[in-house]
């Protein structure tokens, strides 16, 4: 069982956003409409896959949360959909806890998942997470291997090409960056980048490691801006 | 060889020689290296091949036949020469001693002296003696001779043979019975000859006209006869060589041709056990290969339904628990939802409502971990169960496993110890599902050790990885020990559930480490507590022999002494026992105390 953090701080900074919920179980939709808006965030619903692509379009949400198994079109396509237009924040609502469906969903470009029954703070803590970011950081230049990141700007350039990352990938980049040679622990990133106290999945890392390879490496195969320490986790080492 | 021990310079040819010991030695002994490795191999391939077996066999067997049949004819021919010679010799004897009776018998003038007499006898053995050796004359004094007035000394034709190739034996014979004739064997060494050669000796008595009775011996040398011997000897060893290698021949062709089908049916079966269910052997004929090789087909034909059938059961199971999983899980999640959210503000309501609230609350709690846990144990029996592998620090599962029941910990009071190598504990496991078992160990031995400490100890050694969680509580009475693994089995029944376990927690754990190839161990006994220990083989799929850690603490320095014989995951000791009691390894080892610790 994956045990979602709770968070415990009492001091809730109000985040404000839209959320796009797909899903079609009616009774769920509502019940998270009234949880979210709780929250002060705002809701737009749609019940099908099909529909998905146009109400995101739309409603241009500061995130998106994606129930998996979709009439229509499945959570997996249409999140494989908008990663190619936008790096917006994606959390997957899985029923299924089987290392495949998850393992599928967060390659398919979710950037982290809840699993069915979830506690409503559980919820809230991973929708804070992700949309809470970029406290207008402080201007920030760092350099790894043949790369140039710009903190603030939230830009990584090869030979001044810019990369395109999504969000999420950019914070683990610049996570591993900054501090080049020291080696993260799958945990310790769980926390800093996707902001869980207690254990999460360590498989969130392992999936968003190598789509962050497959778009920074010259080889993905055999990396070489961000390599695995066997056994402990992952460190930034210039090429 | 002198070479090797002489102190004097060797004569040429000696140079290198004090190496020639040492040199003959190591070729000894290598020659015995070669010889018991030949001989391990001819062993081996004894076992190994039927067509080698059989091979050898009508080899030994036949040689055995032959050699036997061989001599056997061979006896018999020889047999048949040496008589048929004897038959010819007797007649010839006969009238040959009847001629020298004539000749010596009557009165001469002549022979009046000895030396006449003397003359007279030489002739008449040399006219008797055979041409080319064909035949010897010896004429001899008889023993029972007393006439003395003339003394002949034998006489003898030809340089052959003389009055020592008669036995003493055969000439008493002849003086003892004067009327008849004699016969017996002996050897001669002709001077043409190299070899020995076999000859009839016939003896008759004659009477010499004033010497009295004299012993006349014929010697017929077989030679000719030898000579067809031992060409029929060496035509019946060729022929038998000949023969032998046709047995061995028919009998290779044969069994290949009876192993070779044999041989591609155990292939086909080798690669239709590896997975390939489509191979199938060729059916040639209508003969018993034939039919092994239908018979054969058919069962694979069979099998391979069979699996496709017990393959769609099971993808239909995993299916249906998946389904059903998504069917439960999304309204549940909208009722969950609803009651945290009536929960929170159960403040506002009047005191009843509120507190319906709150157990609402806490049995949705509930409903959820079992739900979960029966999703989770269906995952199993269906064989669902994937294991994601990673090399994982086992002392950095544990820390972050007592790190999430702190709070737990902290509620009960209880201190938690740990005891562990300073070094990583590293194994090839997957940490969410060993996680899930420590989890459930240390929130058992939470709820069940009377807020006394804890202890955890994780120990390794060359090949497997173990933690064992030890509590001081009310431990487990004999025969306990087999069943906290069991599902839904509680210690006490009539104890009121105070903890919000599922009954799972145990059983689930039960299936981690089996899917892990573990052992999942429990050992206790009433008012000392209990211990469970996880043992992990640091290689996936390498049968464990042993385990780092002791199960039964109260023996702590016995580690390599509690080898839980070939038990699957589960094995188990039971309470105030030996450790090293052989578990009963088809005990389907179940059950937690009283609850399963279950997320």
């Amino acid at each position: 069982m994956i045990v979602g953090s709770v968070p415990t701080d009492l001091e809730r900074p109000v985040v404000k956003g839209r959320v796009l919920v797909v899903d079609d179980d009616l009774a769920l939709a509502e019940m998270l409409s009234i949880v979210l808006r709780q929250e002060g965030l705002e809701v737009t619903h749609v019940a099908d896959g099909s529909s998905a692509m146009g109400a995101f379009r739309e409603s241009r949400p500061d995130l998106v949360l994606l129930d998996v198994m979709l009439p229509g079109l499945d959570g997996m396509e249409v999140c494989r959909r908008i990663r190619a237009e936008s790096g917006v924040p994606i959390v997957m609502l899985t029923a299924r806890t089987d290392t495949v469906d998850v393992v599928v969903g967060l390659e398919s470009g979710a950037d982290d998942y809840v699993v069915k029954p979830f506690k409503p703070q559980e919820l809230i803590a991973r929708v804070r997470a992700r949309l809470r970011r970029g406290d207008e950081p402080e201007p920030e230049k760092l350099d790894i291997g043949d790369l140039n990141i710009d903190v603030a700007g939230h830009s990584v350039k090869r030979d001044s090409r810019p990369l395109s990352l999504t969000p999420l990938e950019f914070d683990l980049l610049v996570a591993l960056a900054r501090k080049p040679w020291q080696v993260f622990t799958r945990e310790v990133l769980l926390e800093q980048v996707w902001g869980y106290r207690h254990a999460g999945d360590t498989r969130l890392v392992n999936v968003h490691v190598q789509r962050l390879r497959s778009k920074i490496e010259h080889d993905p195969e055999h990396p070489e801006i961000v390599v695995t320490v066997r056994g402990v986790g992952y460190k930034a080492g210039p090429a | 060889m002198s070479g090797t021990t002489a102190p004097r310079p060797a004569p040429s040819g000696a140079i290198g020689s004090d190496a020639g010991p040492r040199a003959r030695r190591g070729l000894a002994s290598a020659s015995v290296h070669v010889g018991v490795r030949s001989l391990v191999g001819v062993v081996s391939l004894w076992r190994r091949s039927l067509q080698f077996r059989v091979v050898a066999l009508t080899m030994v067997l036949g040689t055995l036949v032959l050699a036997g049949v061989g001599s056997y004819l061979y006896q018999r021919v020889a047999d048949g020469l040496v008589e048929e010679r004897r038959i010819g010799a007797s007649a010839e004897v006969i009238q040959l001693a009847a001629k020298a009776q004539l000749q010596l018998g009557g009165s001469n003038d002549q022979r009046d002296t000895t030396d006449g007499l003397v003359i007279a006898a030489k002739n008449t053995v040399q006219s008797i003696a055979g041409t080319e050796g064909s035949r010897y004359v010896v004429l001899a004094r008889s023993d029972n001779n007393t006439v003395t007035d003339a003394i002949l000394p034998p006489i003898v034709s030809g340089d052959e043979v003389g009055l020592v190739s008669i036995p003493a034996e055969l000439q008493q014979k002849v003086a003892g019975s004067p009327a008849t004739q004699q016969t017996q064997i002996i050897t001669l060494r002709l001077s043409n000859d190299t070899d020995v050669t076999p000859a009839w000796v016939i003896g008759q008595q004659i009477t010499v006209s004033g010497a009295g009775p004299y012993g006349l011996y014929f010697i017929y040398p077989m030679t000719r006869e030898r000579d067809t011997l031992s060409l029929v000897g060496r035509t019946f060893l060729v022929g038998g060589i000949v023969l032998m290698f046709l047995i061995v021949g028919i009998s290779y062709v044969v069994t290949r041709l009876v192993v070779a089908p044999v041989r591609r049916a155990a292939e086909v079966a080798e690669r239709f056990a590896s997975g390939a269910l489509n191979d199938r052997m060729t059916v040639r004929g209508e003969d018993d290969l034939a039919r092994l090789a239908q018979a054969f087909n058919g069962m694979a034909a069979s099998l391979q339904q069979q699996i496709a059938q017990l393959e769609n059961l099971s993808r239909f199971q995993q299916r249906f628990v998946s389904d059903v999983s998504h069917e439960l899980r999304t309204p549940l999640t909208t009722i969950r939802m609803a009651g945290d959210l009536i929960h929170d503000s159960r403040a506002d309501f009047d005191p009843t409502v509120s507190r319906s609230a709150e157990l609402l609350h806490n049995e949705l709690d509930r409903f959820e971990s079992l739900l979960s846990d029966l999703l989770e144990i269906s995952r199993f029996d269906a064989g669902a169960a994937v294991l994601d592998l990673e090399p994982t620090d086992l002392r950095r599962s544990v820390a972050r496993v007592v790190d999430a029941t702190a709070s737990l910990a902290e509620r009960k009071s209880t201190r938690i110890d740990i005891e562990e190598p300073d070094h990583p504990c590293e194994a090839e496991i997957d940490p969410r599902r060993v996680e899930r078992i420590i989890r459930n160990l240390l929130v058992n031995a939470i709820e069940h050790g009377e807020g006394r400490p804890i202890e955890i100890r994780v120990g390794e050694d060359d090949s497997a990885v173990a933690v064992s969680v030890r509590d001081h509580g009310l431990g487990l009475r004999p025969g306990e020990a087999a069943m906290v693994f069991n599902r839904f089995w509680r210690a006490d029944p009539a104890r009121a559930r105070t903890t919000g376990g599922t009954g799972l927690g145990l059983a689930i754990s039960l299936e981690d480490a089996r899917l892990h190839d573990g052992w999942l161990q429990a050992w206790g006994t009433p008012g000392t507590g209990s211990c469970f220990r996880l043992t992990l083989p640091k290689v996936p799929r390498e049968p464990l022999e042993r385990s780092p850690l002791p199960l039964n603490p109260l023996v702590p320095s016995s580690p390599s002494s509690t080898p839980p014989p070939v038990a699957p995951a589960g094995s188990l000791t039971h309470g105030g026992l030996p450790v090293g009691l052989p578990p009963d390894p088809g005990a389907q080892t179940a059950g937690t105390r009283g609850s399963g610790g279950q997320s």
